[in-house]
């Protein structure tokens, strides 16, 4: 919403400042986006000094200037003016300008060789005079201090421009605006609305409202205005329209939009002698088209609100008028159209069609049905002022009465909500300046809502007027209560800060991407996944919510890479989805991990990271959370996207049937489709909804402490299995002969090739021995020994090797 | 006596020369081995008087402390010098590089939510959730944003389905009706996470966090409202004093509604909070509507009560001065190393924000 101050002051008495009514209109709650002067064209004219004028060297009469425009560089002009000389102060055009006496748009040119930055002017081509000979000479007592600065004043004035929130279309003009600078003691309303206007004869075009179902239009007003003339609007209201930004047409187009910007009231003037016999105002039917007046065809579907005449539909009612009876600046008679339309069906049309016009934008938003008679007037007025003409009697149809409301208000809600009080003289003042009819009994106000303010309907909405009005500075600061309802962050929330910060501290960075992914990468992620697309993607390569939380790590450490990167180790912890209903997604924990291990080091031999790299960090993340490695399980099972070979899967249990966590290398296939350019990639993910609830508390999680004293025995053992046999069974049983003897197992080498069978491998491992009742004899370690063996060969017709 | 003194002396003085380890232990041997000089001392006490018997036993006890004492002494002395003189030949370069440190970052946006949580916790507030998906009745109906009302024009909403009734949340405040309608007042509830919206510029992304406030009693009114914000703001800018301002503004959940703004002042091309006559704006809040306290089946007669949402993306930026929203999502390995935090630098409320 955009207007001058000196606009606001045809409405408003008043004696503040600019700069205090800026501040006060922000108080109330009109948000003051800007407050400066619309750029002009000639504001590309500045003062400059030739710093520096040299013989062009390929033309005898032009000359290479370095002009100081008052920036921080020269810029280079080629210029044929006699008079171009060193320390001359000029006037200089830059590219994109326009030459007042020919039109021409500077640009960027090489003349004869040289770039030339724009160019130095003359008097003629400014249209300041004849004189064409050489570029201007300013005198230097006056403009030696004003390099840079422009050469034109911009005698425009200051536009202000409001952000209006929704609720508020009664500010969608400049009246309305003026009302509640009033009503916040910045002036005095002025009354302005001239009722006098001359109406001879009747309107005889018939105007109907068909009674179609969820008909758009409720009230249509209209009068003919005979024999004007249109022509060019006047200076006064072409300086308003440019003011705004906006380019005047002519007087009649100018006029209706001039009245839509100060009362809020949008009109329409249709070319009388290009209606067919009558006006119909009824529901379109599908099919129908029309070509508006921003020259687009529409093809309208069923039940939207058209004005039509015999021939077919004019115009889209509230929303935009047709190019077939628009007027010209040869119009002769014309038929003013107010009415009031609908919000939901101007929304609902305007949304299928795409359309956004200053009318529809005020009609969706609610204007005062009782507005239609005031601005026939106003705008009947100025044209039979600008235009001449005769004007006819109003015609007004109309298929529902507008009743002004009430609404009962207590005024101590004000205080409670509020949480500070004032005299209920100074709520009636400034209800009754906003527009109210105010009743008073005893402590409770009978109000009676101006038809202007669709947005108010309960006591709430009051309260909410008294304070913007009132001031927000007078609510006093209630320092917090530092009382407590529930824990700050429930389980899950604190296993979700846990792994982040767990995950950031083995070397990953943390980033977060979108929620959304390419499809096409996705596709390679999705697994089961049911794909969920977004219908208005913000680009075709982020149009589905992404499945897993791989695509977008995958995608971004390929970008890393690309850099120059090599080793890089990056997580996001966030949601991940498996169907497009509300809750139907997972939170999960997902790291990657490039290159080497000790890249480039001194004293450390460096390798590829691998799976056990992704291992490592998975279960050293479930350790850190809580989980006991004891309980951990390990199985080959794994998503599609890892290495079949070379990943895994996590169980809480042995005998958990869902795992909560994989880690594994890339698939191959997936880096060679990303084209990641890496020697080695792995990853992992853990699932933390399937985490819920298996953790203690940490004073729950401590059982006694026992220890034993007792010598320790180590024993080394070299098993021969069969090459699918799994580590991870053979520490089970072992660990399983005696709890209470067999404190460690550790793997510590894995062999295959020369002295064991092609399908076998050795698993050498050292096992602890240790009672926590005695030391143990050489007889009671020799037992010991034995039973390893031969549980181990037993179970798994496994050979120690001798 | 006069013979176990000779040995004394002798002893002491041949112990007083320059030794190596081996002399040392010939020279206990000498003394204190199987025939050593001393140990025959003591074989033969029992072959002395009785009356002698005591002193001299006395004597050589003391004589034998004395040598033990001083070739224990040597020793050790000797050790000492044999590592030291070792460890002349065992110098490495400390200058070389050390072994490498993996050292991991969080996100700004991570950080600052843990900030946030901090503070709020520290007044009582606990964090709620809710699902990024969501349906156009929580996302907007039941914050009194019918479908007719252009205040959904505001959000520029990704849609899932044709119908238009599954989205993906365009502001945290559903988090609101979900709370309220799984439990039973007084709520006094922060809810950070993910939103979106189909914008995108240099200042908007399609996907950008926000944090929701929600404190519903019998008495709650906007000075509370001023009072919470006030203290956040303060605390989250670690500054002592801050310039706010309540600008009426409109949101369909709240009436009346505000806008806030902290005033600022630019040094040396850097926002220093608190100070300064710009203002910007950083949250939007207001008394949640009766419309939307009906909706979820609470008498607004009874109870009322704040809300508040808060950019925190914007927030981040604001405080630790960064100027691209953007890079927030685009995993430039440089930015995230530049701007994301240590994983033990965990805001709390006992040891503060930040160090």
């Amino acid at each position: 919403m955009k207007f001058t101050i000196g606009w606001l002051k045809e409405h408003l008495d008043t004696k503040f400042e600019d700069s205090q009514i800026i501040e006060k209109l922000t108080d109330v709650g009109l948000e003051v986006e800007s407050f400066e002067k619309v750029i002009s064209d000639l504001d590309n004219f500045k003062v400059a000094k030739i710093i520096n004028a040299e013989q062009h060297p390929n033309a005898d009469k032009l000359k290479v200037c370095d002009v100081d425009i008052g920036e921080k560089n020269t810029v280079k002009v080629v210029c044929g003016a006699p008079n171009a000389k060193k320390d001359l102060l000029t006037v200089y055009a830059g590219p994109g300008s326009v030459i007042p006496k020919n039109n021409m748009k500077l640009t960027v040119s090489k003349i004869r060789g040289v770039t030339s930055y724009g160019m130095l002017c003359s008097e003629s081509e400014l249209n300041l005079s004849d004189e064409s000979d050489g570029i201007i000479e300013l005198k230097s007592n006056k403009y030696s201090d004003k390099v840079g600065k422009n050469f034109f004043k911009n005698n425009t004035e200051k536009v202000i421009d409001l952000s209006i929130t929704p609720n508020r279309p009664d500010c969608l003009g400049v009246r309305g605006v003026a009302r509640d600078l009033a009503a916040a003691g910045v002036g005095k309303l002025k009354n302005t609305i001239n009722t006098k206007i001359k109406n001879n004869g009747l309107q005889k075009i018939k105007v109907s409202i068909k009674k179609d179902k969820n008909q758009g239009c409720t009230i249509f007003g209209t009068c003919l205005i005979k024999d004007i003339t249109n022509k060019e609007s006047p200076k006064w209201l072409k300086d308003k329209i440019i003011s705004l930004g906006q380019k005047p047409i002519s007087a009649i187009v100018d006029i209706t939009n001039y009245v839509m910007l100060d009362l809020n009231r949008p009109l329409h003037a249709y070319d009388a002698d290009k209606i067919d016999k009558e006006i119909i105002i009824r529901n379109s039917e599908k099919g129908e088209t029309f070509q508006a007046l921003d020259n687009k065809d529409y093809k309208l579907d069923n039940d939207m609100c058209v004005i039509s005449d015999k021939s077919g539909v004019l115009g889209l009612g509230g929303i935009i008028g047709g190019t077939r009876s628009g007027t010209e600046l040869n119009t002769k008679n014309i038929l003013l159209e107010s009415a009031y339309f609908l919000p939901r069906s101007i929304r609902k049309t305007s949304k299928f069609l795409n359309i956004d016009t200053d009318a529809k934008f005020r009609f969706e938003r609610g204007i005062d049905p009782q507005s239609v008679e005031t601005g026939l007037k106003k705008a009947a007025q100025l044209i039979t002022k600008i235009c001449g003409g005769n004007v006819s009697k109003f015609d007004v149809q109309s298929i529902r009465k507008y009743k002004k409301n009430t609404i009962k208000f207590k005024i101590p809600l004000f205080e409670k909500i509020a949480g500070f009080k004032i005299k209920d003289k100074e709520v009636i003042k400034i209800l009754i300046d906003l527009g109210f009819v105010v009743a008073k009994k005893k402590s409770e106000l009978e109000l009676t809502i101006p038809t202007w303010r669709p947005d108010i309907t309960q006591p709430i909405d009051i309260v909410e007027e008294i304070v913007r009005i009132k001031g927000f500075n007078n609510i006093e600061i209630l320092e917090p209560q530092k009382n407590r309802i529930k824990e700050t962050l429930n389980k899950q929330q604190k296993l979700f800060h846990f792994l982040q910060r767990s995950a950031a501290s083995k070397g990953y960075f943390e980033t977060v991407t979108w929620s959304f992914t390419d499809s096409k990468i996705n596709y390679l992620f999705k697994e089961n996944y049911k794909e969920i697309k977004i219908v208005n993607p913000i680009s075709t390569d982020l149009d589905v919510l992404r499945n897993s939380i791989f695509p977008n790590l995958a995608f971004y450490i390929k970008k890393n890479l690309d850099r120059g990167f090599k080793d890089i180790s990056l997580f996001e912890i966030g949601p991940i989805f498996k169907d497009n209903k509300p809750g139907e997604q997972l939170t999960v924990i997902g790291g990657i991990k490039s290159g080497k291990i000790s890249r480039l080091n001194w004293n450390e031999e460096n390798r590829l990271v691998d799976v056990f790299d992704a291992k490592k960090d998975t279960i050293q993340t479930l350790l850190e959370a809580g989980y006991d490695r004891q309980n951990l399980f390990v199985r080959e099972k794994s998503p599609s996207y890892y290495h079949p070979g070379k990943s895994g899967s996590v169980y809480l249990d042995k005998d958990d049937i869902d795992p909560v966590a994989f880690f594994g290398e890339i698939h191959p296939n997936i880096i060679k489709k990303l084209d990641i350019k890496t020697e080695a990639l792995v990853g992992f993910e853990i699932y933390l909804d399937y985490l819920k609830d298996t953790k203690l508390k940490l004073k729950d999680s401590k059982s006694k402490f026992q220890f034993s004293d007792y010598q320790k025995s180590d024993r080394d053992f070299a098993f021969v299995v069969d090459k699918n046999f799994k580590a991870q069974d053979l520490t089970e049983i072992i660990s399983s002969i005696d709890q209470n003897l067999i404190k460690s197992v550790k793997i510590f080498d894995v062999y295959e090739g020369e002295n064991i069978p092609k399908d076998k491998k050795s698993i050498a491992l050292n096992v602890t021995i240790q009672s926590s009742e005695k030391t143990l004899e050489d007889s009671d370690l020799e037992k010991i020994n034995k039973l390893i063996i031969s549980t181990v060969e037993i179970k798994t017709g496994a050979k120690i090797r001798s | 006596m006069s013979d176990i003194k000779k040995i004394k002396d002798e002893f002491l003085n041949k112990l007083s020369t320059d030794l190596n380890i081996e002399s040392v232990i010939q020279i206990k041997s000498e003394l204190f081995g199987k025939n050593g000089k001393i140990s025959n001392f003591f074989k033969n006490l029992g072959s002395l008087p009785p009356e002698e018997r005591k002193n001299f036993a006395s004597d050589l006890n003391f004589v034998k402390d004395e040598l033990q004492a001083k070739i224990n002494k040597k020793i050790q002395e000797i050790e000492i010098r044999e590592i030291n003189s070792k460890l002349e030949n065992e110098k490495v370069d400390v200058t070389l590089p050390e072994r490498d440190i993996v050292r991991g970052k969080i996100h700004p946006v991570s950080q600052v939510i843990d900030e946030i949580s901090s503070i709020f916790s520290e007044i009582g507030f606990s964090v709620e959730e809710g699902p990024d998906v969501e349906n156009e009745h929580y996302n907007f109906t039941a914050l009194n944003t019918p479908d007719n009302h252009p205040a959904r024009d505001m959000h520029d909403t990704f849609y899932l389905d044709d119908k238009k009734e599954l989205l993906l949340r365009t502001h945290t405040s559903p988090v609101q009706v979900r709370t309220m309608l799984k439990g039973k007042p007084p709520f006094k509830i922060i809810a950070p996470g993910r939103t979106y919206r189909s914008d995108s510029d240099q200042t908007h992304a399609p996907m950008f966090h926000q944090v929701e406030g929600l404190h519903i009693d019998k008495n709650i009114n906007m000075g509370h409202l001023k009072g919470c914000l006030n203290y956040f703001i303060k605390s989250f800018f670690e500054v002592d004093k801050i310039k706010m301002r309540f600008r009426p503004s409109h949101f369909p959940f709240t009436e009346p509604s505000a806008e806030v703004d902290i005033g600022y002042e630019m040094k040396d091309g850097k926002i220093v909070i608190g100070e300064g006559d710009k203002w910007l704006e950083i949250l939007g809040c207001g008394m949640v509507h009766p419309n939307v306290l009906k909706n979820v089946k609470i008498n607004p007669d009874k109870y009322q009560g704040y809300a508040f949402g808060i950019g925190i993306d914007r927030l981040a930026m604001l405080k630790y001065g960064i100027n691209d929203l953007r890079a927030f999502f685009e995993t430039d390995y440089r930015w995230l190393n530049h701007f994301g935090f240590d994983p033990l630098d965990v805001p709390s409320n006992y040891r503060g924000l930040s160090r």
